[in-house]
Formats: C-alpha cells, structure tokens, sequence
C-alpha cells in the first residue's frame, strides 16, 4: 500500500518441512503410498495391477491437462465432461464414414464446445464458471438427444484397439497420454501460448499493457481444454465398447479440479504444473486402490478426497499468506 | 439508538479536542508507513489532510476509525484513551468515516445503503422499509437529493451516490467526521452542496477531518492543515497562516526559501519547438470527469516532464496514448503516422512503452521469474511458429540483467523476491528489449532506493541522448527540474502551462501547480 | 428515535437541488435491461403457463399435474435453491448441497428405524448443519475459495451417504412412522406437505433477505465485501450462516425426500446444486454476489420443472430436451446479464 522505502530484499528459501511439502507435497504423497502398497497390498506389484493403475488414471489425466491450463489463466472448465459425453455421442454417428472421420469428427466438437466458452468468457466477458456451466447443464443434454438417451454398443476393431491394444506390453491408452503430457509440456515450457497464458492468470492488466493477445489466448486455451475433453470421451468410449452419453464423464469435471489443485495449480492462476496435475490424478488412483485393497469402501475414498482437497488449498492459501 | 441532541456524550463537559492521535507509528513488514506522526482535531473544527501518494494519509486514517491497530502511540477520543479494534467500535463511538472508493453496496437501494446496518425496525424486529424509505427521503432532502430511496444505487449518478455516502457518515450522531477525497466525483454544485453540509457540521460541534489533493477546496473550507510527507508530519497549523505555495512546498518536500533557482539541467537540452518534427504528437485527448484537451509533444532525445499534484491525471494522459484508457476524443501520431484506434499491442508495436505507476498491480507478474516478466512483451519477437527460443531469450535476459544491474539470485528468481528498485528494473528490461522509440515513465523512480534512483535517471538520460523520446511522470520536482527538457504540468485533467528549457525549476513548477487559476495565461511558455 | 442530524439541526443546507439528472437518459435503457433480468424468470413463467395451458388444456393446469406432479417435484429443489440464493447473493456458491440432500436423507431414515422420527430428523438436520458450519468457517475464517470448500464437501457428505448404506448395497428404509409418512406424501387442504414447507420456506427466506438487519448484510457482503467490514457490519458471522442455512435446507430436502420415498438412497440429490445454481442465476441473481430475489428464485425453480412438464405433454420430444432448455436459459440469462454490465461500464 505505501511504497515510501524501499521493501527489504527478501529472500526467502522455501526451506523447511512445510515449504518442502507445499512444493513437493503431491509428489510424497504419491511415492509414500506407492510404497506403501508394494509393501504392503498383495499383488499390488504385477504388471497387471500397475497397468490397471494407469489405465484407469488416463483419462482423467487428459481432462486434467486441459484443466490445468485453464486455471492457469484463473478461469474453470465446468463443461469437460458434458464434452465428453458429446464426443461419445457423436461417434456412434459418423462410424460409418469410418473410424477417423468419427473420431475427427468427435475432436471437432470438441473444439468447437471449446471455442463457444472462450467466446462467452473471453469477449462477452462472462465468468467462466457461469459460462462454463451453462454448456455443462445443456451439453450432455444436448449429447442425449443426439443419442436419444440410449447407450450404442459400437464393434470397431480400430477403436477397440485403441481402448485395449499394447504395444510392448504397454496399453496404447497409456502411450497416447504419455505423448498428450510431453505435448501440453512443450506447449507450457516452450510455446508463446505457453507463456502468455500463465502471464494473464498471474497479471492480467500487466500482461494487457505488456501486449499480449489477452482474447486470443484464452480462446486457445478453452479450446484446448475442449480438444483434449473430447480426446477423453474418445478414449474412453473406445475401453467401453460403447457410446453411453448418460454416464460418460460424469463428475469429470470435478475429478479433474481435484487433480489440478492436489497436483499445485493455485486456482488463482499464474502457474501451471503439468507433472503436478499428473500426480495429482495418480493420488486420487492410488487413494481409491489403496482403500479398496484394504477392504476399505468408497465412500472411504470420497471422505479422503474431501480430506485431501481442503489440505491442499490450505497449504497454498498458507504460503500465499506468508508471503 | 441515535440520541437527539447535539451535545457531547459522556460527562457532558466540554472537550477541547474531538480526537486526536499522539506519536503513532505504524509499520508493514519493513516499510514505515506511519512515524511518530500526531493530529488533532477540536469541535467544529474542520481539518485538511494533505499529502502526496505514500505519505502516510491512508494509513493515518485506518487507524483513527479502528481498521488498523498503531504499533506505538495512543489515540484519545474526547478527552479519553480509546482503543479501537475494529471499524465497529470506531462508528459506535461516533467516529464515522467517508471512504474515497465509494464503499457502498450498489445493487441495494439509496435507502438501503443509507441505513445498512442500523436500519429502523417494527416492533417484530423486521426492518421498516416504509419508514426506512419516508426516513431517507427526509434526509436525502436535507443534502438537496431528490431521487427515489428505493432507487438501487448503481442506476444513480456518481454524485448521488457519493452524497448517500456523506449522508450515511453524518446521519449517525458523528462527533468525528473524516472525509477521504470527498469531491473526487461531484461536480462543482455538487461540491457547493457537500461544503454547505462540512459548514453545518462545523456550526454543531462536530470535527470534520477533509483529505483533499485539490488546493481550492482545502483553502475554501478548512480552517487548519496537517500536511504528511514519507510517513511523517511535516506540517501543522490554521490555514490562514499558510499560502499555497507553501502548502505546495510542504507536500512535495521543498520549502520556498530553500529552492535552487533554475539550476542548469544536468541535461543539454533539445529546443522543444525546433523544426524537427514531433516522433510523438499527442492531441486534445479528452474523456469525461477526467482528461480535458490534453496535447503534448515529444521530439527525438527529448525528455518531456509531466508535473501536476496527486489528481492531476499524469497517468491517465499516458495511459491514454498507450490506448489503454480509452477516451472520447484525441489523436496519438508516432512519426507522423496515426494510431486509430490506439491499442496496447497497436502502440508496442509502433514503438511505444509505457512503464506504468503501480509496479505491483499493473507490471510485474510476481510469481514467475526475471527471465519471463523481461521477455513479456518480447515473446512474439523471440519466437518462431510460437515456439520461443530459449537461447535467444537468456542472451536477451543477460545482456539487460547485465546493463541494468539488476542483482538477483539468477534469472530464476522470482521477482515477487525482488526489492523494489530492482522489480523497476526489471520492467525498465521489459520495455527497452523492445526497442522502442518512445517510452511512457510514469513515476519510474518511486519507492525505490537513493542507488537505484540515480541508476535508473542515468538511464533515462543515456536513452534520451540515443534519440529515443521520454515522456517522464514524476511527483519530485527536483527530477524534473534536472532531468526535463519540457515539462507539461497538468491539474485537473487539464494542460496548466508548460515550461521550456532554460525556464524549468522547481519553483517554476511550484508557481503553476499553486497558481493555476490567476497566472496560467502567464507562465505558458 | 429519529435521526435528527447535525445537518437537520443546522436547518436544511442551503443551495441548489441536486437531482439525478447527469446519467438520467443513458440510464433508462439500463434500467429496461435490468428489468428483464429482474422480473425475467417470472414473464417466462407466465409465458410458459400460458403456452401450457393452450397447448395442452386441462391436462396440463389439472391439480394432478400442477399440484401433485410440478409443484410436488420441484418442492426440493425450491429448498435447495433459498438456501443457495442466499450464499450466492454473498457472492459465494455451495456445490455440497445435493451431497449433503443425499446425506440428510440416508442419516433420517437410518435414524428414524432406530431411535423414531424425532431423533432421526435431527441427526439429519444436525449433520447437515455441522458440514455447513465447517464449509462456512473454512470460508470465512481461513478464507478458502467456496468453490473448492463445497467441493471438498460435497465429496464428503456423499461419502457419509454411502458409508451409512454399505456402500449403497444397503436399502435403508424410513421408521414406519405415521407422522413422518405424512412429511413426505400427506397433503393439507389438497396442498401436498412437501410444497406446503418449499412454500413457507420461501416466505421465512424472503423475509430475512429483504427484512431483517441480516438480510442487508447478505447483500452488502456481496456488493463488496471490504467496505462490508469497514462499515462494522458482521461479515464472518454472516458468511458463516449462510452456509449453514443452505446446509440446513438441503438437510431438510433430504428429510422430506426420504419420507416421500420411504428410503434414504445415497444418490439422491445428484446434480442438484447445477440446477440450484441455475434456478437462481436464472431468477435473476448475479454469481458476482450482492443481487439477487427470492421471488425470482422461485420462478426459476418453477420455470425448470415446468419446462420439464412441458416437454413430457408433449411425448415426441426427447426428455433429456429438457437439459437443452435449461442450459440455454441460463446461457440467455447471463448473457443478458454481461450486456446489462457492459453497458454500465462503458462511460
């Protein structure tokens, strides 16, 4: 408030337990119970175990993704999951043009559902969380009647690859999340994108003055976001066999907020953790099989979910006061 | 609740001071926001309180109406020790505070705002909104408002609104009333209006506390000044006793005796109305309630001081041609080639800068590294199909980390981390690996420290003599006394003379800002 | 008690009158825009009853459809909603509140069979009232984003709702219990109890918001929060309450559902706080806080379940339209909303 002297230079080392855990907090967690359970859950440490790990984690990592970017620009994506129903509903549609047409086609959407949220949040202005909901509320809806509320078993061996196929063992499901993590990396660590999106969530007037494309980057950004919802949806239509637009991505929204804010996104923009969000939804994995392999329920898991998201935003909110 | 008569509460007998604070200190972190500071306030008396941005006003305030606690000294209210916890205790006990943000709920009606908080209720305990309504109209009326209470206040004008905030602060039995910037958005009757209501609060008893930068004002109403400077008291006495060049002296730290008179610029100057043609040519920018007919013009290794007191709209005129305050009317030409409509990026693009006033909130992203707050703006350049190049961004980093002096861990260190001279830096870094051609300071050298000052005014020189044009906001005069080749001063939102080279100093200045109104037509240059 | 201030004593202050006259003209499309988003909900209502009626008869306005069908199903949500009106109005949200719906009942039936129906609705009342307590201290002592609290809450009291049923494998059915039957499905006057309790819930709600002391401060908290407290006014109390009040509400929607169904089911209540917090943006209310009315929330929640009726006269629409339709008035709404602040800001 006042800047009569100058502040003292303040360096402060994240030093001690709290600012290791603050930091690194996420990634403990996910070591400790991984070593937990091969220590003490049966057959925890088979191939088949650990591939179910992954497989189940996938796509609540990609969703997660794009979540993470969207909060970097202090906004929310409440719509990911209607997205996904979207995608899924969409497929059954256009398979018989062929595979990818249906999946371009679910992509496309997608994107599209993306480019309408930037629309309404970044030049009408909305609050994403209202603009968001919006299509949260009418887009599964919208997925239901294209489908006519009805679940379409689909028999492609393409797709089905997709949601079963290995290549050396590992689930191909798996292999398209690593490339889609290494992918939204570079685009944070390397891309002008990148930069200027944590720019508008840490600063947005700074980053107006500083001229950055403050409109543009947030169409970009909630597209992506959706782009890589309806990647989700299509993944995970394919694991199912089924279009099922009632029940696909349910709660995604939710799950990938958790993941997010677990993993150190501060909701409040300006950063963005890719790895972070990753471990944030292999927590939320592990939680889940560590109490059920412990004849622990899920309701047990929601009660630790809760738990664990009130820990991590006191933790953040505790260094934003310290500072 | 509210008692009917006017006398002093208590034991009735007569105090001779409403309230007054004794040597207060108030500290943030390591920043002294207030030292050793005293005020007074007696009945009926009506009190400036002056001073530039960080001297102390906002603070001293905060802690006569309970919203921060001193760290050392006392507060007396009639006559008593008070301690005031919250903002609660301080209205309670009469001490009732007119904000400068007008902090009112505007979606709630006039009334509703009138009576937040104390509303008039039945006998079931339900608020009476029909004599709430009846009640605020009565009282509207007696500040010369006539709208409809139960109008919600955002569909009311400006001054409407401001004159529920007054009426809100009065209505109470008020021993205390403090003013923070009560005119900033009334028009002239409306000011008319409002110094009616001080004198009829003054007539009965009650001390009136005004925070004002406007000088009329001050010497229209106020029978006594406190001038803050840096945190401290540098003045105190009635108004009659002082004259507006020593009141101007006392906020920007320069008493009239002690003025150096047209000492040289260290600067050889640039005749500002050579033949050269203007690189930037600014025009009768104007935006209601706040810039009027602004023109200016920088010509190449020109420096061009902007002066004018706090509320004289220095940093909405840059703003305005930076296109990031949009205005009703005005022209911006870069080397004789028009900005329309003026935008950020169609400015940084054209090879303007602006280093804007408030580091924190309008420049630094503090939570993200040296390196990445210096190459914000420059990103597009530093990048190929939207991949940045990192190598060319840590030369870039290096080569201003290096010609800036700006010392840090490493380039990784966040800047948040960073002292406040040092944060400067960095944006000067920002705005100088653009390459522009002419840069927008405003304040570039507030709240930093005496090496980092000289630093970054050697800079400004050494960029003006490589032909970039400099447009300079400062509120020392001694900055623009020695480092302006023309200095534009503005009060009001309006041009209130200029001063050319070998005419600039600080008394020169001082004669302006004092005078305005009596010798603008003289001082022009 | 009347104010009579310094100024009255000194006699009215002299000069010219100041009328609103500066911003007059610009404002009075504003103030058409702001009409539409204030009474919106409530034209549609009548818009959509009307269409209704022509286009269906007496199928559609019989009290066996009105009363018994609308009304009686959307008495739950109306509950949901005066709560979340409440918290969104001081610019807060409360995503927990179908969780804690879901918990209240599951905890009223299990309570009920064993200890009777007293006990049982007020461990319902009395867990949903601590879950709210701690979201409202979260919020307003440590100062947590209510979006993140109520997330985190809502995961919790959903799993206490699967926790007490076994995971939901357990049906846990309502003590039989004759007064409590009647909560769920009695009628008084023809009127069925649920509605009878929405309705008096309404009543309770517009009168604190518009006629108390607490009230006002719900708004001036969402007006703006810093000069709240700068003006003394009581913003962790209030903060703290609505949270508990809206707890408390879904709390007795919970009760209510189990003794309609007989059952307390863990996945009652699913997606509720969606269309709470669309009833009440649609009602009018701005997510930013410090606007908002009861009587528009009610429209809201009465615009949604009739557009569901409607879409179900009419048979050859898809059902899941209905999701559509919503999602589109909201979008319209906020839309209006945003045009409404744009203007504003523009000088």
């Amino acid at each position: 408030m006042t800047t009569l002297t100058a502040p003292p230079e303040t360096t402060r080392r994240r030093s001690g337990l709290m600012g290791q855990l603050r930091e690194r907090g996420v990634y403990l967690a996910v070591a400790a119970l991984f070593v937990f359970n091969l220590v003490f859950t049966a057959n925890f440490a088979t191939p088949d175990t650990l591939r179910l790990q992954l497989i189940q984690a996938v796509p609540i990592i990609i969703v997660a993704l794009g979540m993470a970017l969207v909060i970097g620009t202090e906004g929310i994506d409440l719509s990911v999951g209607a997205i996904m129903a979207l995608a899924a509903a969409v497929i059954p549609l256009y398979l018989g043009y062929g595979v990818l047409p249906a999946i371009g086609m679910a992509l496309l959407v997608g994107i599209g559902v993306g480019l309408l949220n930037g629309l309404m949040v970044a030049v009408v202005g909305l609050q994403p969380i209202i603009a968001t909901l919006a299509v949260l509320v009418g887009g599964r809806g919208l997925a239901l009647v294209m489908a006519d509320g009805k679940l379409t078993e689909l028999f492609d061996p393409t797709l089905s690859a997709l949601g079963y196929g290995k290549v050396f063992g590992v689930p191909l499901a798996v292999l398209l999340t690593v490339v889609l993590v290494i992918m939204v990396g570079f685009v944070m660590r390397r891309t002008l994108l990148g930069r200027q999106l944590v720019a508008v969530g840490g600063n947005r007037k700074a980053s107006l003055l500083a001229g950055v494309p403050v409109r543009r980057t947030l169409f970009a950004v909630y597209a992506l976001s959706g782009l890589l919802a309806a990647i989700a949806g299509v993944v995970l239509t394919a694991r199912t066999g089924a279009a099922n637009p009632a029940y696909i991505g349910l709660e995604f929204e939710l799950f990938a907020i958790t993941a997010v804010v677990v993993g150190g996104t501060p909701l409040t923009g300006g950063r963005v953790r890719i790895l972070g969000t990753v471990m944030g939804a292999m927590l939320m994995q592990l939680v889940s099989t560590t109490l059920v392999s412990h004849n622990l329920m899920d309701s047990d898991r929601r009660i630790v979910t809760a738990l664990i998201i009130i820990g991590a935003v006191a933790l953040h909110q505790a260094r934003r006061r310290s500072s | 609740m509210v008692k009917s008569d006017l006398a002093p509460r208590g034991s009735g007998a007569k105090h001779d001071l409403a309230l007054e604070v004794r040597e207060v200190s108030k500290h943030f972190g390591g920043v002294t926001a207030l030292d050793n500071v005293s005020f007074s306030l007696a009945p009926g008396e009506v009190r400036a309180l002056i001073g530039e941005n960080g001297a102390g006003k906002s603070t001293l305030i905060k802690v006569m109406t309970g919203v921060y606690r001193p760290d050392a000294g006392e507060l007396r209210y009639l006559g008593e020790r008070v301690e005031l916890h919250t903002p609660r205790d301080a209205q309670d006990a009469g001490i009732s505070t007119i904000y400068q943000e007008i902090n009112l709920a505007p979606q709630m009606s006039a009334a509703r705002n009138l009576y937040l908080g104390r509303e008039p209720r039945t006998r079931l305990g339900l608020v009476d909104v029909r004599r709430m309504v009846s009640d605020a109209r009565e009282v509207l009326s007696q500040f010369g408002v006539y709208v409809d209470p139960r109008t919600s206040l955002r569909e009311l004008g400006m001054g409407v609104q401001q004159m529920v905030a007054v009426a809100r602060a009065v209505t109470t039995d008020a021993r205390v009333v403090i003013m923070d910037e009560p005119t900033s958005s009334l028009e002239p009757r409306e000011v008319d209006r409002l110094f009616a209501v001080i004198r009829a609060l003054r007539d009965s008893g009650v001390g009136v506390v005004y925070v004002s930068h406007k000088l009329d004002e001050v010497f229209a109403i106020c029978d006594s000044i406190t001038v803050l400077r840096d945190g401290k008291r540098v003045h105190d006495g009635p108004a009659a006793e002082l004259d507006r060049l020593g009141l101007v002296g006392h906020m920007l730290g320069r008493s009239p005796e002690e003025l150096r008179s047209a000492a040289p610029s260290r600067r050889t100057p640039v005749p500002h109305d050579s033949e050269v043609p203007a690189l930037l040519n600014v025009q009768g920018l104007h935006r209601r309630h706040v810039l009027h007919d602004v023109s200016l013009q920088v010509r190449s290794g020109e420096v061009v001081g902007l002066a004018g007191l706090l509320g004289s709209r220095r940093s909405e005129t840059v703003k305005a041609i930076f296109g990031a305050l949009p205005v009703e009317t005005g022209s911006v030409h870069i080397d004789g080639v028009e900005l329309a409509p003026v935008t950020p990026a169609r400015a940084l693009a054209a090879g303007l800068a602006l280093l804007p006033e408030d580091r924190k909130l309008e420049g630094i992203i503090p939570d993200q590294s040296i390196k990445e707050n210096i190459v914000l703006a420059a990103l597009p350049r530093l990048s190929r199909a939207g991949v940045v190049s990192d190598a060319r961004r840590d030369e870039l980093v290096e080569v201003f980390m290096r010609r800036l002096r700006i010392k840090a861990a490493s380039p990784n260190q966040k800047v948040r981390e960073l002292s406040g001279g040092n944060q400067q830096k960095v944006l000067l870094a920002r705005l100088l690996c653009l390459q522009p051609r002419v840069l927008l300071l405003d304040e570039p050298t507030r709240g930093i420290d005496v090496g980092a000052k000289e630093e970054v005014r050697a800079l400004i020189d050494e960029l003006a003599d490589a032909g970039l044009g400099v447009v300079l906001i400062s509120s020392e005069l001694e900055e623009l006394a020695d480092g302006a080749d023309h200095v534009v001063v503005l009060q009001d939102g309006r041009v209130a003379g200029e001063l050319s080279a070998g005419h600039i100093s600080e008394g020169e200045i001082m004669t302006i800002i004092a005078h305005h109104d009596d010798q603008q037509s003289q001082v022009g240059s | 008690m009347t104010d009579r201030t310094a100024v009255a004593a000194a006699g009215s202050v002299p000069g010219p009158p100041i009328h609103d006259d500066a911003d007059r003209r610009a404002d009075r499309r504003d103030r058409a825009v702001a009409l539409v988003r204030r009474s919106g909900a409530v034209v549609m209502l009548a818009v959509t009853l009307v269409a209704g009626t022509a286009g269906f008869g007496l199928n559609f306005v019989h009290p066996n459809n009105l009363l018994y069908t609308v009304a009686a199903g959307s008495a739950f949500l109306a509950l949901v909603a005066i709560g979340m009106t409440f918290v969104i109005i001081t610019g807060g949200i409360d995503l927990s509140v179908g969780a804690v719906l879901a918990m209240s009942a599951v905890i009223a039936a299990w309570a009920s069979a064993q200890w009777g129906g007293i006990v049982g609705i007020s461990f319902a009342l009395g867990a949903a009232g601590l879950v709210g307590l701690g979201q409202g201290v979260l919020i307003s002592m440590f100062r947590l984003p209510p979006f993140i609290v109520t997330l985190a809450g809502m995961q919790f009291a959903r799993g206490i709702a699967f926790k007490v049923t076994d995971e939901g494998n357990q049906t846990v059915l309502i003590g039989d219990i004759g007064w409590l039957r009647w909560l769920g499905r009695g009628t008084v006057l023809g009127i069925p109890v649920p509605v009878l309790i929405a309705l008096i819930a309404f009543a309770i709600g517009s009168l604190v918001l518009a006629r108390t002391r607490t009230g006002q401060v719900v708004f001036a908290i969402g007006g703006s929060p810093d000069a709240a407290s700068l003006m003394g006014l009581p913003v962790r109390r209030v903060t703290t309450s609505v949270y508990v009040w809206s707890a408390l509400l879904a709390g007795m929607a919970g009760v209510l559902i189990a003794a309609r169904s007989s059952t307390g089911e863990p996945t009652a209540g699913y997606g509720m706080e969606l269309q709470a917090i669309a009833a009440v943006v649609i009602g009018g209310a701005l997510l930013t806080g410090g606007a908002g009315k009861m009587s528009g929330t009610l429209a809201g929640v009465a615009l949604l379940a009739v557009i569901q009726n409607l879409i179900n006269q009419v048979g050859t629409l898809s059902q899941y339209f209905q999701d559509v339709v919503s999602g589109g008035f909201l979008l319209g709404v906020v839309l209006l909303q945003a045009g409404l602040a744009r203007r504003r800001r523009s000088p």
